[in-house]
């Protein structure tokens, strides 16, 4: 390659991976920067706006071509992730509703002491169940 | 869960107890724990019968296609019966600590 080294096509699309990898990372456990991913969205306009530049200034438009599929790919991932994908629930039709008896259950902590749903109302006012897809 | 444990102390106080529940082996639950420092029970589910009980299964969501629970929160009186439930219809989106906790407060008449 020729020329000046074409910086803001390539940091384009490093900038859109870690808009990417930084909402799995870091933003997604706040719930402020959680619900709507607004901070990813804005550095993809960033990354989106330095790929138009790259793209202008590329001498030839086959590496550049390239690059900016990459980027729109790592874009089209992520809106993805957080549109259709993360919405793909089951419907849980029968779940306990409000003013319905949950369901007993007796399962093991992690020291493998066995507790039950009547140990934890004893005494209590009430108990928050949370469910949650596990530890990854 | 953070949020949980940041509010732990008023949730004890409310008298409501939080526990939280998935199809994760005791061990790697006791791993998070250690980790994120979290006091409340964390229950294992390994075969997601209760999870399927509450028909909250998620087929093959998990880790190289395992089944996990789709992420919920239900709020129990002290007889057991729902008070509030939360059913998140996108799993990044959980409810509010907040929420939950003046929930809570209904269920225990404080202020």
């Amino acid at each position: 390659m020729k020329g000046r080294f074409n910086w803001p096509l390539w940091s384009g699309l490093l900038l859109s991976v870690v808009a990417f990898l930084s909402y799995y990372g870091f933003f997604s456990q706040f719930p402020v920067t959680r619900d709507v991913p607004w901070v990813p969205f804005l550095l993809f306009l960033i990354a989106a706006a330095l790929l138009v530049a790259g793209w202008r200034r590329a001498p030839r438009k086959t590496l550049a071509s390239i690059v900016a599929v990459l980027e729109l790919v790592v874009i089209g991932v992520f809106v993805f992730l957080v549109t259709v994908f993360s919405r793909d629930l089951p419907r849980s039709g029968r779940a306990p509703a409000v003013g319905q008896q949950a369901h007993a259950f007796a399962l093991p902590d992690t020291q493998n002491r066995t507790v039950a749903l009547s140990d934890l109302r004893q005494g209590s006012n009430g108990v928050l169940l949370i469910f949650y897809r596990g530890y990854w | 869960m953070r949020s949980i444990q940041e509010k732990l102390p008023e949730f004890e106080r409310l008298g409501v107890k939080p526990v939280a529940i998935s199809v994760d082996a005791p061990a790697v639950s006791a791993e998070l724990a250690r980790k994120a420092g979290y006091t409340f029970p964390i229950l294992s589910d390994r075969d997601a019968a209760v999870i399927r009980r509450y028909d909250l299964l998620h087929k093959g969501a998990g880790e190289g296609g395992g089944d996990v629970s789709r992420p919920a929160e239900f709020l129990l009186d002290r007889n057991g019966v729902v008070r509030w439930r939360n059913l998140a219809e996108d799993y990044r989106v959980r409810a509010r600590v907040e929420e939950m906790l003046a929930e809570a407060r209904k269920l225990s008449g404080a202020r």
